[in-house]
């Protein structure tokens, strides 16, 4: 590690990178907060890891930040109630990846009755923030889900240094962590020295993208304030230019550290925390009220009027675009998440999980898919991928079904960014092929056939 | 919910980028080298032209056609092959041997090994080679510049056939010399090039690097390198058949060691072959060898941390 901790005075050249289309239609619109939803049906995985086991039964009455799903495993987190009123039903359902998981549906007693058992935790070391953390049901909001306990639960020798804020937000249309920037600058900030004091960490870098100017500032009047007193919190304008988001992109920018492959953030001295997250904390620290409630951006050229809502966690999609003033066209594409990693949903039948940040519906103008051609090796997917792989090779050897020749190209280190398939001028499905080719990677490791990894 | 939706792996969002596009590009790229050779060498090169683009997309429609695939004329790669072709011409050669050379391009050197981005080596270029090799006599009868416009007409040599010294640097610049149809004029290739360098259709590697090793290579043989690089047909060969996208790496080193080989070896053919052109062949011996080239210049994905010395996995 660094021996002398400096700050960046601009970002570090990190490698390709695509220019994508801002389309930050919302980011003036002051956000609102949705009216209490009929009913919520919330899912028992909203994060990266074991899945939760309900804790209650139909006919219980809950409160708005009870616990109603949780686990024994380490990477999971507890699911909270985030309405008042009874549990309805406990069953099965589809989720956006497609696949099936356990949900509770409450029907709301339009009280919003708050927990008894809700206190502001008390937080002194750092295995009073793990629980506190793991209590409060906090996954990382930036889109991945993963546990925030788990991130913070650094091993004693990984020397960690320093804390990165993403607030990059560079996929297209999304605005939800420039609106809690601006919304609730001071939450942030106070959580962000919170967190610092308690982890005893000397450098915070908060990563924005220059096209939020109003972002930037907002965060350098309190940075630059005498709230800092020891100068150890600086804010970093990224260019506007995707996937500076990515963890590890977003490392190498504001560090120029590089996370080794298959290696965790802390393994470059660094914790990378999304604004929302962090924003999120802090409230939690004070109320301790767990984790009920999202902003979600509601955008694309099939919604009446985008913008900003908070809603509670659960409530179904199609309510929330009802909420916005419905659909102004005919949606031929819904898309959990941003346009360039979110998932495309079959229908607006689905509930806002903890993770989510948007909800995006666009017309057949925009939603028309176009026929791949035949790979011209124009090279535009090496110069995009961030991750400095060549996806040629990749393709070809996935569509060989060569597993050794997937794994000697590095196919494990992709992150499905999208970058590629992007640039192509041919509309190559390239990200599709790759996903195909780890499924068939995972699936031969599970038959135990001894693999050998890169060169 | 009634209409069906959209369900599609991400990206949801495509660049304008596209094959059509670029190639697109290519064509307006030429397009100033056109003009010079028809005002060089008269209203036959553009016969001559035509002729090439139309056999060209005929043959890859036919082609197609018989092989039940999809037509890809609409992506324009068969006009570039054939404007390309009819560039590398002598103006007053015979069109059935155009045409031949339209057929070996398409249809042997790009269908045959399964159309745009399958062919190994530059379907232009071994066109021409064939040509140079069945028609040596019809390949190698230039006429000077501004021919038509006398009442017969001259044979002349190319520049790099006369002595050095035969032409001034301005004539090569401008192209007022025996040649091919489009290798002449020096100015309108490189706007073409920067044309494409500024679209980023091309990165300016290759033409940098094939451009600055063939003089280097000149230079150490005793040469002129600015007569060698300002004619035949190493401008055009730099600028538009060495940075095809399907014959050349796509690796950054891998460009490099491309031009340089091809720079060396145009250099080399030029000085110690009994041909009169060294760039056709050195491109298409590298051309060969790019899949080897691709393999030692694999970029280091990011992350991956190199093993210390004598540390086994």
């Amino acid at each position: 590690m660094q021996s002398k901790l400096t700050f960046p005075k601009k970002p570090y050249r990190t490698h390709g990178g695509v220019h994508v289309p801002h389309r930050k239609n919302t980011a003036s619109k002051q956000s609102v907060e949705m009216p209490t939803p009929k009913s919520v049906t919330i899912t028992m995985s909203q994060h990266i890891g074991a899945p939760c086991k309900p804790t209650v039964k139909v006919g219980d009455v809950v409160a708005v930040g009870q616990v109603i799903g949780d686990s024994d495993a380490f990477v999971s987190a507890p699911i909270h109630a985030s309405i008042s009123g009874t549990v309805k039903k406990i069953e099965k359902i589809t989720v956006a990846d497609g696949s099936k998981v356990e949900a509770i549906t409450i029907e709301s007693d339009g009280e919003m009755r708050v927990y008894e058992g809700i206190k502001p935790p008390v937080i002194e070391n750092i295995s009073d923030l793990l629980k506190a953390t793991r209590e409060s049901g906090l996954v990382g909001l930036g889109g991945a889900g993963f546990p925030a306990h788990v991130k913070l639960n650094i091993p004693p020798d990984k020397n960690v240094d320093t804390l990165i804020i993403n607030v990059a937000e560079c996929e297209p249309y999304i605005t939800a962590d420039h609106r809690e920037v601006l919304e609730n600058s001071w939450g942030v900030m106070s959580g962000v020295y919170a967190l610092k004091e308690i982890l005893g960490l000397k450098r915070v870098i908060i990563g924005v993208e220059n096209n939020k100017p109003d972002a930037i500032k907002v965060l350098k009047n309190i940075a630059d304030s005498e709230v800092d007193k020891y100068d150890e919190v600086r804010i970093l304008p990224l260019k506007a230019s995707y996937p500076y988001g990515a963890e590890k992109v977003l490392i190498k920018a504001c560090t120029n550290r590089t996370v080794p492959m298959g290696k965790l953030p802390s393994d470059a001295g660094c914790i990378v925390m999304n604004v929302a997250s962090i924003a999120f904390l802090a409230q939690y620290m004070k109320t301790g009220m767990p984790l009920i409630k999202k902003r979600i951006t509601v955008d694309g050229d099939a919604i009446n009027e985008p913008q900003n809502v908070i809603v509670p966690v659960g409530t179904s999609v199609k309510e929330i675009i009802d909420f916005v003033g419905g659909y102004k066209e005919e949606p031929k594409k819904i898309i959990m998440g941003g346009p360039m990693m979110g998932s495309s949903v079959s229908d607006d039948s689905l509930f806002i999980a903890k993770q989510n940040n948007a909800i995006l519906a666009f017309t057949e103008k925009e939603a028309k898919l176009q026929e791949p051609s035949a790979c011209i090796r124009c090279g535009r997917c090496v110069d995009a991928c961030p991750m400095c792989l060549m996806p040629p090779a990749i393709t070809k050897a996935v569509n060989a079904k060569d597993v050794q020749a997937m794994l000697s190209s590095n196919i494990m280190n992709c992150m499905e960014c999208g970058c590629c398939a992007y640039a192509c001028p041919a509309n190559r499905h390239i990200v599709n092929n790759i996903r195909l080719g780890k499924q068939i990677i995972n699936n031969e490791k599970k038959r135990q056939i001894p693999l050998k990894e890169g060169k | 919910m009634e209409n069906k939706m959209y369900v599609s792996s991400s990206p949801h969002f495509r660049s304008d980028a596209s094959t059509t596009k670029i190639m697109l590009d290519v064509i307006i790229a030429l397009i100033p080298a056109t003009i010079a050779s028809v005002i060089i060498f008269g209203p036959l090169s553009l016969m001559l032209i035509g002729v090439c683009i139309a056999s060209c997309v005929l043959c890859e429609y036919i082609s197609r056609k018989v092989m039940k695939r999809d037509t890809t004329i609409g992506d324009l790669s068969a006009v570039v092959t054939g404007l390309l072709l009819a560039l590398n011409l002598p103006v007053n050669i015979n069109p059935f041997i155009a045409i031949f050379g339209s057929i070996v391009a398409i249809v042997v050197v790009k269908q045959m090994f399964g159309g745009i981005g399958m062919n190994f080596v530059n379907p232009a270029i071994a066109a021409r080679i064939v040509l140079l090799v069945s028609f040596p006599n019809a390949m190698m009868t230039w006429v000077d510049a501004f021919w038509y416009k006398n009442a017969d007409a001259i044979t002349s040599a190319t520049p790099l056939a006369a002595d050095t010294g035969t032409y001034s640097y301005t004539q090569l610049l401008l192209g007022t010399t025996g040649g091919s149809l489009g290798e002449t004029c020096a100015v309108a290739l490189i706007l073409g090039g920067i044309y494409l360098v500024i679209k980023k259709v091309i990165s300016p590697i290759i033409p940098c690097v094939y451009i600055v090793s063939a003089g280097l290579m000149a230079l150490i043989l005793g040469q002129d390198p600015i007569y060698q690089i300002l004619s035949g047909g190493l401008l055009l060969g730099a600028i538009f058949m060495a940075t095809d996208y399907t014959t050349s790496p796509i690796t950054k080193w891998g460009k490099v060691i491309f031009a340089v080989g091809c720079g060396v070896l145009t250099i080399l053919l030029r000085t110690f072959s009994n041909m009169p052109e060294g760039v056709s062949f050195s491109i298409i011996l590298m051309n060969i060898l790019v899949p080897l080239i691709e393999m030692a210049t694999t970029p280091k994905p990011f992350g991956k941390i190199k093993k210390a010395k004598g540390e086994k996995k």
